[in-house]
């Protein structure tokens, strides 16, 4: 595949040191329209890369906060098409770079190679699935090669010595996971960062940013020294549950720009 | 070629990377432990004098002449010790666990069935035991969540989805991500990510070894029709997989309709489901056209599962196995007619084959003979059955 916005903006960052932000937020979850808001508004106050999640009815990756919101979004009626066509009025506003996370039965059923073509017809930069390991890529990775979409690969602490075989061929950016488990905001973590991040970038020739558990801007800060960028989900999707579909996307917008300060001071 | 740990297009390892080495490390020690004789003598030690086998086969007389079709036995994994064929599998995979240096086991249950046979297991090797279970299904067989409470097993409720079993095996599977050095996930059906199905399916698969030895005994020929209820599948699997490469031998699957497979409230995933990928593996499942997995209803606990094992949907694609529905009316109502025919009370799960024999057996030959897997036995049911008739034992 060629490059895409995934690659450039990452490029770019590696180039002045600045560390990438990048938020997750269930797509549906208080309505399309405020996850479109959200989204704007976390691009307006700072983020690079946004993940948009797909709801699925059996999560197993994500913990409660994240079971909870797909809960409430498929409720509401969301579907991929909706997200798709959700997708297509963000792309007419912004050229930030814009990912799916989501399980693999979602794809499967919408037809897999129809699935990576629409991506890029609505501008969609990468997948993040994860019930796909490395052993089982095949299922999707010439359609997303095909259509120029980033399968992008995810490391944990767990997987040491997977780690080389799955950084030599990420690509887009690698997914490292803080910690053993489910998402969610976590009060400590019991992985040891330096060797597992040392091991990483020996094989890693692409960005690599950290997720799972990063709870707020001084977590964040603190995560970042280990890699290129920080993801945080739970914490942001946490808000909408809170302040409701009206109120939210303001909420993360100022939440967004505490996380922003913290990055860069 | 066929791909590692698919049987056909089924199959496979679709879970999240951070439980990938552990499915390895399983791969492995079973590669090598299931290559041992030892371990294998060893098992079938704990079989024969934990878990009572081999179970009976028995002539069901009263049940063939009533029917009028062909002659009719009855393999009897509801006499195990702890009341079904579920003991099978957690013997075989608790000695592989300790074996292995897990220090901490963790299961799913559905009708609490596995749930207990593996608080059994744990609590005579002393390994610490935590079973998840859908709230709902916790409600249906409270009973069974005081067996495992009494020996000394944590339950933990999990009221997510539809407070069922594919709930309790999404909370099972986050708890190993979460525990993945210290834990062993010992799954109850042969169903999940490679190897677990084919794991699962040859410590199930002395009962139809010991079938097809047993009928030889007494008949000194095959059986023409072997039945199984199928949720998972493991009891079916078990019994069928040794009937496989006789190809005269017909092979049914019973799973649950429920209220019936054209309302909503069956779990009737050969009938309904369609090719998806889930809990580790490519099958069918019962999902909507958006690919999200359908809350499935049937009266039984055991087969309230929206997907099915690998291997049955290879074996029904290739034609090899035939599934039918039975309704939770149909279900129960064998579970009647057996109780006073034979004196045996069934499962509600195991009721389901009960209730395809019946369909089967009048249009057998007297010549003919069919096996009848019954899985488990109905003690645990009681209360349910007497709620749907409408009658209280129960204050």
């Amino acid at each position: 595949m060629t490059k895409n916005r995934i690659d450039t903006t990452l490029a770019q960052y590696k180039k002045t040191g600045k560390k990438a932000l990048i938020p997750f937020i269930t797509s549906g979850d208080g309505g399309y329209d405020c996850t479109e808001q959200a989204v704007m508004e976390m691009i307006k106050n700072g983020a690079d890369l946004i993940e948009l999640g797909v709801p699925f009815s059996d999560p197993i990756a994500e913990g409660p906060v994240i079971q909870r919101a797909s809960e409430r979004s498929l409720r509401q009626g969301t579907t991929l098409s909706g997200i798709f066509e959700m997708v297509q009025r963000l792309r007419k506003k912004t050229d930030t770079p814009l990912l799916f996370m989501m399980y693999l039965n979602t794809i499967f059923r919408f037809g897999t190679d129809r699935f990576f073509q629409t991506c890029q017809i609505c501008g969609i930069d990468g997948v993040i699935v994860p019930d796909i390991p490395y052993e089982e890529k095949d299922e999707i990775q010439g359609s997303a090669d095909k259509y120029n979409v980033h399968n992008i690969s995810l490391v944990t602490p767990a997987s040491e010595d997977r780690i080389q075989m799955i950084a030599s061929d990420a690509t887009g950016f690698l997914y490292c996971v803080s910690s053993n488990g489910v998402t969610g905001v976590r009060q400590k973590f019991d992985t040891e960062f330096d060797p597992l991040f040392e091991k990483i970038y020996k094989y890693a020739k692409i960005p690599c940013a950290v997720g799972f558990g990063i709870s707020g801007p001084e977590a964040a800060k603190k995560m970042s020294k280990y890699c290129d960028g920080v993801i945080i989900g739970s914490a942001i999707v946490k808000l909408v549950e809170q302040y409701g579909g009206k109120t939210a996307p303001k909420e993360i917008g100022i939440f967004i720009k505490s996380l922003r300060q913290a990055l860069d001071n | 070629m066929e791909k590692i740990g698919r049987f056909g297009e089924f199959g496979g390892q679709y879970v999240p990377e951070t439980v990938m080495n552990a499915v390895h490390e399983l791969e492995t020690a079973y590669a090598k432990y299931g290559s041992d004789p030892h371990f294998w003598e060893e098992y079938r030690t704990l079989l024969r004098t934990y878990a009572g086998r081999p179970s009976m086969l028995y002539y069901a007389e009263r049940m063939t002449k009533d029917l009028g079709g062909c002659k009719i036995y009855i393999k009897r994994e509801d006499l195990n010790h702890t009341g079904a064929h579920k003991i099978n599998n957690v013997l075989g995979q608790i000695l592989l666990a300790k074996k292995m240096g897990k220090k901490r086991i963790i299961a799913e249950t559905g009708a609490g069935q596995h749930g207990v046979a593996t608080a059994t297991a744990c609590a005579m090797f002393d390994i610490e035991c935590e079973v998840y279970m859908g709230t709902e299904d916790m409600r249906r067989q409270r009973l069974n969540v005081y067996r495992m409470q009494l020996l000394g097993a944590k339950v933990t409720g999990v009221d997510s989805g539809t407070g069922t079993l594919k709930d309790a095996i999404n909370e099972a599977m986050r708890d190993w991500a979460t525990n993945i050095d210290t834990t062993y996930y010992l799954i109850g059906s042969a169903m999940g990510p490679h190897p677990y199905p084919q794991m699962v399916r040859d410590f199930q698969k002395v009962i139809g070894e010991e079938t097809k030895a047993q009928l030889q005994e007494v008949e000194g020929r095959l059986p023409d029709c072997v039945l199984a209820c199928v949720g998972g599948g493991s009891n079916a699997i078990g019994i069928f997989y040794d009937f496989i490469s006789n190809e005269n031998v017909q092979l049914i699957g019973a799973e649950a309709a429920g209220k019936g497979i054209d309302t909503k409230l069956h779990a009737a995933t050969v009938a309904k489901g369609e090719l998806g990928i889930f809990h580790g593996m490519k099958s069918y499942f019962i999902q909507n056209e958006e690919g999200q997995i359908a809350p499935v209803y049937s009266i039984s606990a055991g087969l309230d599962y929206p997907g099915v094992g690998p291997e049955h949907a290879n074996l029904y694609k290739t034609g090899r196995a035939k599934y039918l529905a039975i309704t939770d009316e149909e279900a129960v109502q064998a579970l009647e007619y057996l109780s006073r025919t034979e004196g045996i009370i069934p499962a509600i799960e195991s009721a389901h084959a009960v209730a395809a024999a019946m369909k089967i057996a009048p249009e057998m030959q007297p010549n003919q003979l069919m096996v009848i897997c019954l899985s488990g036995r109905g003690d645990k049911d009681m209360q349910q059955i007497a709620e749907y008739r409408g009658v209280k034992i129960d204050d």
